[in-house]
């Protein structure tokens, strides 16, 4: 059934509410399993859009033609017009560099969405858990034989931070764990994948902090393992859980 | 900027906006030469003008609307603005409501991005270039709105069609794709 929230969505996933607004989604998304599966839906279709949108590539020639015409008008002297076969390689040189770049943006972008929906998707599930405890000695062994690793959770008490449980994610095709953590009134979504060449190639950085629709997103990486944590939560809380666990050895 | 030069500048902010200039353009032309040509003109009729470009306000929004504008006035901009069946676009209307087609979520998982693709390309320039502006280049509502020249509310109401019709015509894909 449509409510006052409902128009509200597109907005919200635009990042186009006040904070106080995008607050109230967040705990109205929580609670109204209607919605929750409408937002879901509709970031599918905005992700799906942005992929299917990044689908013409200028031409290098091209991309040289216009160069030239605002180099020659934006400088009155060019001094290395004498040169013009060192251009060649250094625009091909450019090129594979661009390319590359943009791949490895794209890959990043591409594994991100993935993992917001799996964020969005798990919330928005009336058991967003298999194994529901607060209890890492019960959580981590949870996942033995379920996956081809294994991790360290530290130890919760006294810092604002509760276990809430775990469940095995799949990214690109391989297992992971999903850990859910609740921070006040926010839930932390903790994944952790093997660091495949696919996955490294997106995120060539060893840490990197950033935003994801409107979600504040931490990822590292330890041992052979990538870590991200995604959360509407404040960048400080997420941070907070982050040093956590990698103080465990994650 | 100084007041002698006024391109000075103009090559570090619109080179970056190259790729994305150019991917909006064959969106929007449907056909590489075309694509070209505009994009190429967009860069000539913006460095003319870059004296008139106010230091501090929006580059992209800025240089987006040259482009858009350019391709207004083409033939196939022409052709298309006069085939796009344009609803009324009351701002105050209540455009959000909730939608009673096929979930996108099993439109999706059986889509792939080229059967994305080319139901984007079905959606008519008016809603697609909304769409791109959005979801593609990640504009704000009021970066959009300060490209097309519109309100904000006229951002949302065609956010909403364009969504809309995306899904209505990735259905027709997909019941096409069955029906093959």
């Amino acid at each position: 059934m449509p409510d006052a929230w409902q128009p509200k969505i597109d907005p919200y996933l635009d990042s186009e509410l006040s904070a106080d607004e995008m607050r109230g989604m967040d705990a109205h998304l929580r609670e109204c399993p209607s919605c929750a599966s409408d937002a879901l839906r509709r970031l599918q279709l905005k992700r799906a859009t942005r992929l299917a949108g990044q689908r013409y590539a200028p031409s290098a020639q091209f991309r040289s033609r216009i160069e030239k015409q605002v180099a020659k008008k934006s400088h009155a002297v060019r001094r290395w017009a004498w040169v013009p076969a060192l251009v060649a390689p250094v625009l091909l040189l450019a090129a594979v560099v661009t390319v590359g770049r943009w791949y490895e943006s794209y890959r990043s972008q591409q594994v991100l969405a993935e993992l917001a929906d799996l964020h969005v998707a798990d919330l928005a599930s009336p058991t967003p858990v298999d194994v529901v405890s607060s209890d890492r000695h019960t959580v981590k062994p949870w996942f033995q034989g379920k996956l081809p690793f294994t991790f360290d959770l530290p130890e919760l008490t006294g810092t604002g931070y509760t276990l809430v449980g775990g469940r095995v994610a799949y990214l690109q095709h391989e297992p992971g764990a999903h850990l859910l953590f609740d921070v006040r009134a926010h839930h932390i979504s903790v994944f952790i994948f093997r660091d495949t060449p696919d996955i490294e190639r997106g995120f060539p950085a060893r840490d990197s902090r950033g935003r994801v629709l409107s979600f504040n997103v931490e990822s590292w990486t330890h041992g052979g393992l990538r870590y991200f944590a995604f959360s509407d939560a404040n960048p400080e809380a997420v941070e907070g859980l982050c040093s956590l666990l990698k103080q465990a050895g994650a | 900027m100084s007041a002698h030069d006024p391109s000075a500048g103009f090559e570090e902010l619109a080179m970056p906006l190259f790729d994305s200039l150019y991917n909006f353009a064959h969106w929007l032309t449907q056909n590489r030469d075309e694509a070209e040509d505009l994009v190429q003109e967009t860069y000539a009729k913006a460095l003319k003008g870059f004296g008139t470009f106010q230091p501090g306000t929006n580059f992209r929004a800025w240089i987006y609307r040259i482009l858009r504008n350019t391709f207004l006035t083409s033939r196939t901009g022409l052709a298309a603005s006069r085939t796009v069946p344009l609803e009324p676009e009351d701002d105050q209307e209540q455009t959000l409501a909730v939608s009673t087609e096929t979930p996108e979520s099993i439109l999706l998982r059986e889509a792939g991005q080229q059967q994305v693709q080319a139901a984007l390309e079905r959606v008519p320039v008016i809603y697609r270039e909304v769409l791109l502006l959005c979801d593609v280049e990640e504009m704000s509502y009021q970066e959009i709105a300060d490209t097309l020249a519109v309100p904000i509310g006229t951002v949302m109401s065609r956010l909403y069609r364009a969504r809309k019709a995306l899904r209505a015509a990735l259905a027709g894909k997909m019941r096409e794709a069955r029906h093959a």
